[in-house]
C-alpha cells in the first residue's frame, strides 16, 4: 500500500475517532448509545467544546494531518508528527487526569485546581489511537522508512504499540506497585517486600517453622526439573534404545498432559490420596495406618507437577536422542568399545545439553505452575499462589504482590538465561538433515533394567490417574469411594431443558462453558493471524529496530501466569484503559500470551520457504501485501492451523492468569472448576474436567486429520536439540 | 533511442563494509546475451539483483531502457527472473505459476490464463498446465521458470546460474534453448554463470569480474585471445604463465626470449620489454627431440606426467621456462613420463 492511501485511510479513521464515536468507555454497552451525541456518548469533540479544553491538541494536529492529503507541505514530516504526537498526547492525558480528577499533580498550575474526573478509553479513543498509528506510519513510509512501505510501517508500528500496551506497560505497572505505598513513592518499602522474611526465611532448616516462599518455590522446582527429566529420559531410552516398542502408546499418553486443565491431575490424587481416598482407605484398612492429609503439601504438588512434566521431558529427550547419528555409536562399536562404555562415552556426553534443555524446562513450568499448588499445596506456598493470596485473599496488599511476582519474574528470567548460556555454549547435536543410516546401539542391561523399573509402574500409575477423571464424574463420589453409578454431577452441571420456546441451558456450568468456548474461538484466530504476522515481519522484512519487536513479542513466553494476571488487574483496572470484568480482558490476555508459540512457529516455517519465492514474486510485479496473501500465507497454512489450535487448547485450559480476570458474568471453565474444588464438589469438578478433556481431544485429533501432527507443548515446542524436520525446500 | 537496455553508473553496493559491487560502470546493448563470469563471491549475483531491484544500489546510479530506476523496487521495475532455485510457487499448478504475474499485474484471469498458455506452447510445455511444480523434471521447472519470466514481456531478462540444478547432459541442451529463444525474441539476457565453458558457448558478450569489479568486458573470442591480465587469461580457459622477455614484436609476431631459448610466436599487442606470457595449453605442439618440424620455436622439455584422456591427451613438461600443461590431439604421437622432448609454442599471449 502507498503512504497516501494509508495516509487517507487513517485520517478517516482518526477523525470518526474524535468527531463521531464516543470518546469515553460506554459501562452499560450498546443501550447507552441513545444519549449520542451527548451524555456518557459524547465524541471527543464534544467534550472538547465544553468544559474539558485538554481535549483540543488531537483536533489540532488531526487539521495539520489535512494538509499532506491536499499535497500541502512535507508529507512525511508532518503525518509523523501529527501522529506520534497525537498517540502520545492522548495517552498522557488519559494518565494524567483520572477518575479522582488530577493525578500528575505537577500539572495543577496550568489545568487548574478543579479537574473533572475522567473516564477511560472507549470506541473513540481506540478509533483514533488507531488512525494517529495509521498516520504516523504513513508518515514514516514516505520519508523512506521500512523500505518506503506503508503496508509494513503500519504492521511494525501497530503491532509494536500493542506489544508495549499489553505486555510491557503491565510489568512497569507491577514494578511501580512494588515501589509505592499508600501512594507514595517508598523505595525502601519495595526494598522491604523483596528481602521480606516470608519470602527468604530459613526457619524451616532449624526448627521446623516453615520456610520462606521463595525457598519453596526452588526446592519443588529442582525437584520437578531432575526428576521430569529423570522419568523423561527413561521412557526415552526405552523406546529410542531399547527392546520395547511401544512408542505410540507412550505419544498418546503425551499428548493427555497437553489438553488437561494443569490442576487436574491434582483432583485424581485427590481421590487416590486423600483423607478419604481409595489408596489412602485401603492401606489403612489392610495396614491400620493411620490417615493422614500427607498429601495436601509438597509431595503432592510434586507428584501433580511430576505426571503433567514428565510427558513433556520424554517428547524433548527423544528428539535429542533420535538426533545422535547411530553412526557414531556405531564407529565406537566398530573400535571394540563395548555397550555401557559405548553409552557411557558417546551417548550419554552428546545427550547432555537434551538433559540440561528437560530440567530447566521442568523447572520453569514448576515456577509457572499455580493450579496445583492451589489445589494440592495445603499450608505450602510457592510463589504463585502467595502472589494469588495477597490479591484475592483476606488482606489484599498489592504491594506485597508486585515484589511477589518480580521474585518469581526473576526467577525465571533467571532460568531462561541460564538456558541460553548453556544451550547456547554447548550445541554439539549431531543433526545434519541427510539421513543417517545405521542401527542405534541397543542399552545396556542393567540400564534397560533401570529404565523400564522406572517407566512401566510409572505409565501404569499416569494411566490410573486419568482413568480416575474419565471415571469419576460418572459416580456418585468418588472422593469418599462411592461408585454408585449417576448422571448427578452432569445433571448439575449442564442439565438442558427442553421448553417451548428451545432449549433452556439450566446446568450451573454452561455460563462458563460458553464464555470459554467464546474467548477460546475469538483469542484464537487474533492470536494465530497475529503470531503469523509478526513471524513474517521479523523473519523477512528488515526494518530498524527489529529485535527489539521480537524481543517485546517472546517477552510473554517467560512470564508466569499469574505476574500476568496480576500486572493486567493492576494496568486495566483504572482509566485510561479500563478492562477488567469484560470479556475483552480475557481475550486480550490469552492473545498476548500465546503469542510467541505463532511467532516461533511462523518464524521456523518462513524459514523453510526459500526467500526467493518472495523474490520471483516481487520480479513479476507483487507488492508486499500481495506476496504475502498469495504466496506466504498460503505456504503457512500448517504453522497457522498449529498455531490456532495451540491457543485454542490453552484459552481453554489456562487458569493461572485468567484467574485474576474472570468476573461473575465472565467466567471461565477452569475457574469455575477451582471454584468447585474449593467448594469441595470434587466430583463436580471432575465431571467437568472430563469434559474439557474430550472437547479438546476432538479438537486436536480433528486438527491432526487435516495437517497431521500438531505441535500444541507451550516450552516443550521444538527444544534447541530436537531433529530437523526433513528439510522441506519449498524453493523448488 | 539508445541502445543501451542496462547501464550502471559508478554503482556500488555495500553489505555493512563489505562492497559486494564495487563502483560499476557498465552498458548493455539492447538484444544481447551478456553472461556475467568470475569466481564465487566475486559479485555476479549482487549485480544481477542490482538489476532486479532485489537490492538497492548503495552509491551510483542504474538505469534500464533509459530511466533511472535506482531507486524503483523490484514490481516496479520492467525485469524478470529465472532463480537458480527456480522458485516455482509449490502451491500453484504450472498454469497459475505462469499466469501469476499478468494477474497480480491487474489482467483479467481469463486473458491471463490464455497468454500464459500460449507462451508454455512455445517452451514445449503443452499438457502440463494442471500439474504442480513437485510433479515437473528439473529440466520441466527449468522452463516453467522461463515461461514464468518471459509472458510478462520483460525488458531484461536475468537468470542466475540457471543449469547449476541440471546433470550435465540437459545442462547443454537447456543451454543452447535459452541462447534460441534470446535470438528468436531478440531478448535482452544478463546470465550469470562461473562456468567460463558455459559462458564462451551461449554469449554475445562476456563480462568478467573480480572482488565486486569489472575485469574485463568483451566478446567471447576477444577475452580469450587478448585476456587483459593473467585473471583472465587463467578465467578464460587454462593457460600457462610464464616469465619472459619480447625482443621484437611486429605484424602479429613476436620474437621471445623464454627460459634461454629465442622463439618466434604468433602474438598480438606485444610490446618489448620483460613480462609474463601466457600460453594456452593447445598452443603448444610436444615433438620428439629430433623432429625438425621444431625448427626456431622449440624449447627443450621433459614429460613429468603423460595421461590419455580419449579425445585428448595431457602432458605436464618441464622446461627451462616452468612447467608447462599442454593439451594434444589423441591422433598425435605419444610419449611417455620421463622421455625428453621439444616443446614447440605456436602462440603465445602477453600480459605485461
Ligand atoms: N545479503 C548479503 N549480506 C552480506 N554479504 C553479502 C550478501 N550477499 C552477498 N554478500 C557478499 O557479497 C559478495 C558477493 O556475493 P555474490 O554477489 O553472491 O557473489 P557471487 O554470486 O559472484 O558468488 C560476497 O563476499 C558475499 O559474501
Ligand atoms: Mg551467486
Amino acid at each position: 500500500m502507498g503512504a497516501a492511501g494509508l495516509a487517507r485511510v487513517a485520517w478517516i479513521c482518526a477523525a470518526v475517532g474524535l468527531l463521531v464515536a464516543p470518546w469515553h468507555g460506554l459501562e452499560g454497552g450498546l443501550a447507552e448509545l441513545g444519549a449520542w451525541p451527548a451524555g456518557i456518548a459524547t465524541p471527543l469533540l464534544g467534550l472538547a467544546l465544553g468544559d474539558r479544553f485538554w481535549l483540543l491538541p488531537p483536533l489540532g494536529l488531526l487539521v495539520l494531518a489535512t494538509l499532506p492529503l491536499f499535497g500541502l507541505g512535507n508529507a512525511g514530516r508532518i503525518l509523523t508528527f501529527a501522529g506520534a504526537a497525537s498517540v502520545a498526547y492522548i495517552f498522557a492525558q488519559g494518565y494524567a487526569i483520572g477518575l479522582r480528577g488530577l493525578e500528575w499533580s505537577w500539572l495543577a498550575p496550568i489545568l487548574g485546581p478543579e479537574v473533572p474526573a475522567q473516564a477511560a478509553l472507549g470506541w473513540g479513543g481506540a478509533l483514533a489511537i488507531a488512525g494517529f498509528t495509521g498516520i504516523c506510519a504513513a508518515g514514516l513510509a514516505a520519508r523512506g522508512r521500512f523500505g518506503g512501505d506503508a503496508f509494513i510501517a503500519f504492521l511494525v508500528i501497530g503491532s509494536a504499540l500493542l506489544l508495549v500496551l499489553f505486555v510491557f506497560l503491565p510489568l512497569l505497572r507491577v514494578l511501580q506497585a512494588a515501589i509505592y505505598e499508600h501512594d507514595q513513592f517508598a523505595p525502601s518499602a519495595l526494598i522491604a517486600r523483596l528481602t521480606a522474611s516470608e519470602a527468604w526465611s530459613t526457619g524451616c532448616v532449624a526448627d521446623g517453622v516453615g520456610c520462606g516462599v521463595v525457598w519453596n518455590t526452588l526446592v519443588l522446582a529442582t525437584l520437578t526439573g531432575v526428576l521430569t527429566t529423570a522419568i523423561g529420559l527413561a521412557f526415552a531410552l526405552l523406546t529410542t534404545r531399547g527392546e520395547l516398542r511401544a512408542v505410540r502408546m507412550f505419544r498418546a499418553l503425551t499428548i493427555l498432559p497437553l489438553i488437561t486443565p494443569p490442576f487436574v491431575v491434582s483432583l485424581a490424587l485427590i481421590v487416590l490420596f486423600g483423607r478419604t481416598g481409595i489408596v489412602t482407605q485401603w492401606v489403612s484398612y489392610l495396614f491400620d495406618v493411620p490417615r493422614s492429609r500427607w498429601i495436601y503439601g509438597m509431595p503432592g504438588v510434586l507428584l501433580a507437577q511430576l505426571l503433567s512434566g514428565a510427558p513433556i521431558a520424554f517428547m524433548l529427550l527423544e528428539g535429542t536422542i533420535r538426533a545422535i547419528a547411530p553412526s557414531l555409536e556405531e564407529a565406537a562399536a566398530t573400535m571394540g568399545a563395548r555397550r555401557l562404555t559405548v553409552f557411557r562415552t558417546v551417548t550419554w556426553p552428546l545427550l547432555r545439553p537434551g538433559l540440561a534443555a528437560a530440567f530447566l524446562l521442568g523447572f520453569v513450568e514448576s515456577l509457572a505452575d499455580f493450579g496445583n499448588p492451589l489445589v494440592l499445596g495445603g499450608d505450602f506456598d510457592v510463589l504463585s499462589t502467595r502472589i494469588f493470596f495477597a490479591i484475592a485473599g483476606a488482606r489484599h496488599d498489592p504491594g506485597r504482590a508486585a515484589a511477589l511476582a518480580i521474585l518469581l519474574l526473576a526467577l525465571t528470567f533467571g532460568a531462561f538465561a541460564a538456558q541460553a548460556y548453556w544451550l547456547g555454549k554447548r550445541r554439539y547435536v549431531t543433526v545434519s538433515g541427510k539421513g543417517d543410516s545405521g542401527v542405534p546401539s541397543p542399552l545396556p542391561r542393567g540400564l534397560a533394567m533401570g529404565c523400564g523399573a522406572i517407566a512401566l509402574p510409572w505409565a501404569a500409575f499416569t494411566a490410573v490417574i486419568y482413568g480416575i477423571i474419565m471415571v469419576g464424574g460418572f459416580v456418585h463420589d468418588i472422593g469418599r469411594g462411592d461408585m454408585t453409578i449417576t448422571w448427578r454431577h452432569f445433571v448439575t452441571a449442564f442439565e438442558v431443558e427442553m421448553q417451548a420456546g428451545g432449549a433452556a441451558f439450566r446446568g450451573a456450568a454452561w455460563d462458563s462453558l460458553f464464555t470459554t468456548l467464546e474467548v477460546s474461538a475469538i483469542s484464537a484466530p487474533l492470536t494465530a493471524g497475529m503470531g503469523i504476522m509478526l513471524a513474517w515481519l521479523l523473519a523477512r522484512q528488515v526494518f530498524p529496530g527489529r529485535r527489539t519487536l521480537e524481543f517485546m513479542a517472546m517477552l510473554s513466553f517467560a512470564i508466569p501466569g499469574t505476574v500476568v494476571g496480576v500486572s493486567y488487574i493492576m494496568a486495566f483496572n483504572v482509566p485510561p484503559i479500563e478492562l477488567t470484568g469484560t470479556a475483552m480482558i480475557l481475550i486480550i490476555c490469552f492473545v498476548f500470551r500465546n503469542l510467541p508459540v505463532g511467532v516461533r512457529g511462523g518464524i521456523a516455517a518462513l524459514s523453510q520457504i526459500d526467500r526467493s519465492l518472495d523474490e520471483a514474486s516481487a520480479t513479476m510485479g507483487a507488492g508486499a501485501f500481495t506476496t504475502l496473501r498469495r504466496v506466504i500465507l498460503p505456504l503457512l497454512r500448517p504453522a497457522i492451523v498449529a498455531a490456532l489450535a495451540y491457543s485454542f487448547v490453552h484459552a481453554m485450559t489456562g487458569v493461572s492468569a485468567i484467574i485474576f480476570l474472570v468476573s461473575a458474568k465472565y467466567n471461565m471453565a477452569t475457574a469455575y472448576i477451582v471454584g468447585r474444588v474449593e467448594a469441595g464438589e470434587i466430583a463436580l469438578a471432575i465431571a467437568y474436567s472430563s469434559l474439557l478433556i474430550v472437547l479438546m481431544l476432538i479438537v486436536v485429533l480433528g486438527i491432526e486429520r487435516v495437517v497431521g501432527r500438531v505441535q500444541i507443548g507451550r516450552r516443550g515446542g521444538r527444544g534447541e536439540n530436537e531433529p530437523a524436520e526433513p528439510a522441506m525446500r519449498l524453493g523448488a | 533511442m539508445s541502445e543501451t537496455a542496462v547501464r550502471f553508473d559508478k554503482a556500488s553496493k555495500l553489505f555493512g563494509s563489505v562492497r559486494a559491487v564495487d563502483a560499476v560502470d557498465l552498458a548493455l546493448p539492447r538484444g544481447s546475451l551478456v553472461t556475467l563470469l568470475g569466481p564465487s563471491g566475486c559479485g555476479k549475483t549482487t549485480t544481477v539483483r542490482l538489476i532486479a531491484g532485489l537490492e538497492l544500489a548503495t552509491e551510483g546510479r542504474i538505469e534500464i531502457e533509459g530511466r533511472d530506476v535506482t531507486r524503483l523496487a523490484a514490481a516496479e521495475r520492467r525485469i524478470a527472473m529465472v532463480f537458480q532455485s527456480y522458485a516455482l510457487f509449490p502451491h500453484m499448478s504450472v498454469l497459475e505459476n505462469v499466469s501469476y504475474g499478468l494477474v497480480v499485474g491487474g489482467a483479467r484471469r481469463q486473458a491471463a490464463e490464455a497468454e500464459a498458455r500460449q507462451m508454455l506452447d512455445t517452451l514445449g510445455l503443452k499438457g502440463m498446465e494442471a500439474r504442480l511444480p513437485a510433479e515437473l523434471s528439473g529440466g520441466q521447472q527449468q522452463r516453467v521458470a522461463v515461461a514464468r519470466a518471459l509472458v510478462l514481456r520483460p525488458q531484461v531478462l536475468l537468470f542466475d546460474e540457471p543449469l547449476s540444478n541440471l546433470d550435465a547432459r540437459l545442462r547443454r541442451r537447456v543451454r543452447e534453448d535459452i541462447r534460441d529463444l534470446q535470438r528468436r525474441l531478440g531478448l535482452t539476457v544478463v546470465y550469470v554463470t562461473h562456468d567460463q565453458q558455459e559462458a564462451l558457448a551461449v554469449s554475445d558478450i562476456v563480462v568478467v569480474m573480480r572482488d565486486g569489479r569489472i575485469a574485463q568486458m568483451g566478446t567471447p573470442t576477444e577475452l580469450y585471445e587478448q585476456p587483459a591480465d593473467a585473471f583472465v587469461a587463467d578465467f578464460m580457459g587454462e593457460a600457462n604463465v610464464i616469465e619472459g622477455e619480447v625482443i621484437a614484436a611486429a605484424d602479429g609476431r613476436a620474437r621471445l626470449a623464454v627460459g634461454g631459448s629465442k622463439i618466434e610466436v604468433a602474438m598480438r599487442a606485444g610490446r618489448p620489454g620483460k613480462g609474463r606470457i601466457a600460453v594456452r595449453p593447445e598452443a603448444v605442439t610436444v615433438l620428439p627431440v629430433a623432429a625438425a618440424e621444431g625448427g626456431s620455436n622449440a624449447i627443450p622439455a621433459r614429460v613429468q606426467r603423460a595421461a590419455f584422456l580419449g579425445q585428448h591427451r595431457e602432458y605436464e613438461l618441464e622446461t627451462a621456462a616452468g612447467a608447462l600443461f599442454v593439451v594434444a590431439p589423441s591422433g598425435a604421437a605419444a610419449f611417455a613420463a620421463g622421455e625428453s622432448v621439444q616443446a614447440r609454442i605456436d602462440r603465445a599471449i602477453w600480459l605485461g
